[in-house]
């Protein structure tokens, strides 16, 4: 079972609110200093679904992501992980590009690597949030996809996918190659090993550009965006909090329910 | 030019979901705005057509109802390819669908295939020099965003549950209804729906709760949820827990409050041993009075409560379960 996994790097999304900056001139986020970027959580979710499958299947996983020369870490924690092999996607004609230009070059390079029963992704990106890369990116490829799934089973010439929905789990059998997301439902990510990070370190990493990929620069970048950023800011919070005590916490549980049915909210 | 807008509906068992009543006053606006007609489109097993007339009452001119026992269960395939046709019929201008695991499954491929924007997870739509514009919380709810559609063909947003309110219904409204015929072509079938399981809450519904109790990683283990369940049971609410405590194994998915989970909007939201992430924040932000209890003052769950106490949650909630449990008998 041969995988391709998609990945985004991002800035960590678990640093205190005060830390979160943003330029409003500029309409950019301003990364925190010495936090490094990471793997967009759900991306790591997709690494590990993926490894599992090999471990139970057999197989190869290739790992792409776009990016800046940053991003060649993440992909090394990926290849420490379990995957076998990693592309970075990099090219000043890529700055720009909305979540439907990342498709159309993540799905050049899908291309390029060939043969493959699963693409994976995680199902939406902890900065933009844009939830529309892998879709888009299954439809460049014209395969069946399942999202949010919490659980894979390899069957004949296809897979029996439980998809985790509001109320419930939907259970939906798709032929492969096919293109699956997962979020956090589906697994906790492992930790690299150490003989992992090792054997990672001695890993190249291809850089291929857009010509590599036959991609038309026109397709891509922040021409080819259909949506504009007009403004960003930081949402304000005015609320003011009243903090209940007592003489104990005892106490302060008590004057907590008087409060309360007293503001007639119970 | 197109000036009509699109909405998919969608149905919730034997009725029609909340958010097609959401979509319904919202499109309404924007139809009002592009001077257009406010369509949907409706799909489904028996009864979609009946269901369709609904739509027509929350404000729809007219519904597309796509009827067939192909579409009783979901699959993605088929969905964008009935749903896609109902775009290609109708031409609008804008197309909104919910963000629903069926909304934000099928938007993308429509928009990316017909060269259409698409804009994800809206809390405000409107139209701005003839372009649709939108507000889209990013970075888990940390940061807004303003953004503008930059083509002139199809505009596609997704809304996110509860950032718009339901269309009032009026009775006696017409419409026109038509229907869609499903097409499926037997080759061509790459995905099989087999069976949807539902899992029954215990209680009450997390998104009809007036009151709902969460537990974070601050529980710190499964059994903890104990003292919520107690608490629930005497407030009459939901349990529901953040994105810590479900991957911690603590909690099932279903009850996941958040950007990925449920969006709840109770009239009091108690957060227990939760430090208030900007992204678990995406899905209790609708209540309309939080209280926190928390070993940690800094924690900035305080910034969004009106009521807090700081302390070990295992000496608060027994003591506050009590009082309110003998305060609800008077």
């Amino acid at each position: 079972m041969d995988i391709v996994v998609c990945i985004k790097q991002v800035q960590d999304p678990d640093i205190p609110p005060r830390d979160f900056k943003v330029d409003e001139e500029k309409m950019m986020v301003v990364p925190p200093a010495n936090v490094p970027p990471v793997i967009s959580t759900f991306d790591e979710n997709a690494i590990e679904a993926a490894i599992q499958l090999k471990e139970a299947k057999g197989g190869k996983i290739t790992v792409v992501t776009m990016g800046g020369d940053k991003a060649k870490d993440s992909l090394k924690k990926c290849l420490a992980m379990g995957c076998d092999e990693a592309v970075l996607l990099q090219d000043p004609a890529f700055d720009g590009s909305d979540a439907f230009g990342v498709a159309r070059a993540l799905a050049a390079a899908v291309r390029k690597i060939g043969k493959f029963d699963i693409l994976m992704c995680g199902r939406l990106s902890s900065d933009w949030s844009y939830g529309t890369t892998p879709l888009a990116l299954a439809e460049a490829l014209n395969l069946p996809s399942v999202t949010q799934l919490q659980k894979i089973e390899a069957r004949d010439g296809g897979l029996r996918c439980e998809r985790a929905l509001e109320d419930g789990v939907e259970v939906v059998d798709v032929s492969t190659p096919c293109l699956l997301t997962v979020s956090n439902e589906m697994n906790n990510p492992r930790l690299p090993s150490v003989k992992g990070i090792l054997t990672a370190s001695r890993k190249q990493i291809p850089l291929w550009k857009a010509a590599d990929l036959g991609v038309d620069a026109g397709s891509v970048g922040a021409g080819a965006a259909t949506l504009e950023l007009t403004k960003l800011y930081k949402p304000v919070f005015t609320g003011q909090c009243e903090f209940i005590t007592g003489e104990t916490l005892e106490e302060a549980a008590e004057n907590l329910a008087l409060r309360l049915r007293a503001d007639k909210i119970i | 030019m197109a000036k009509d807008v699109l909405i998919l509906a969608e149905r919730a068992e034997d009725r029609l979901a909340l958010v097609s009543s959401e979509l319904c006053g919202v499109g309404r606006k924007l139809a009002g705005e592009t001077g257009g007609a406010l369509v949907a489109v409706l799909l489904g097993g028996a009864g979609t057509q009946e269901l369709a007339k609904g739509l027509i009452a929350l404000g729809a001119d007219k519904v597309i109802a796509a009827e067939s026992n192909h579409l009783k269960g979901y699959t993605n395939t088929l969905y964008t390819q009935v749903t896609d046709a109902a775009v290609g019929q109708v031409s609008p201008s804008i197309f909104l669908v919910a963000n629903t695991s069926i909304g934000r499954d099928v938007a993308p491929r429509i928009a990316f295939r017909r060269g259409a924007s698409y804009a994800y997870d809206c809390t405000e739509l409107s139209i701005e020099n003839g372009r649709l514009a939108a507000v889209r919380p990013v970075f888990g709810g940390s940061a807004i965003s303003h953004v503008r559609s930059r083509t002139e063909a199809l505009a596609v947003a997704c809304t996110r549950a509860k950032a718009f309110p339901l269309a009032e219904v009026q009775q006696g409204r017409s419409g026109e209804i038509t229907s869609l015929e499903v097409k499926v072509e037997s080759g061509a079938v790459k995905m099989s729906f087999v069976e949807t399981k539902y899992v029954e809450a215990e209680g009450v519904r997390l998104e009809d709760a007036e009151i709902v109790v969460s537990g974070g990683r601050g529980l710190g283990g499964a059994e903890n949820f104990s003292y919520l369940q107690a608490l629930a049971k005497v407030l009459k609410a939901a349990v529901g827990a953040s994105r810590a405590a479900v991957d911690a194994g603590w909690a099932p998915t279903q009850i996941q409050v958040g950007q990925t989970g449920k969006i709840v909007g109770p009239n009091l939201y108690i957060a227990v041993g939760i430090s208030g992430a900007m992204q678990h924040m995406v899905g209790a932000g609708p209540s309309k009075n939080i209280v926190a209890i928390n070993t940690d003052p800094e924690a900035p769950i305080f910034q969004r409560a009106k009521y807090g106490v700081v302390g070990d949650y295992r000496k608060v909630i027994p003591a506050f379960t009590k009082k309110c449990e003998e305060l609800l008998k008077n």
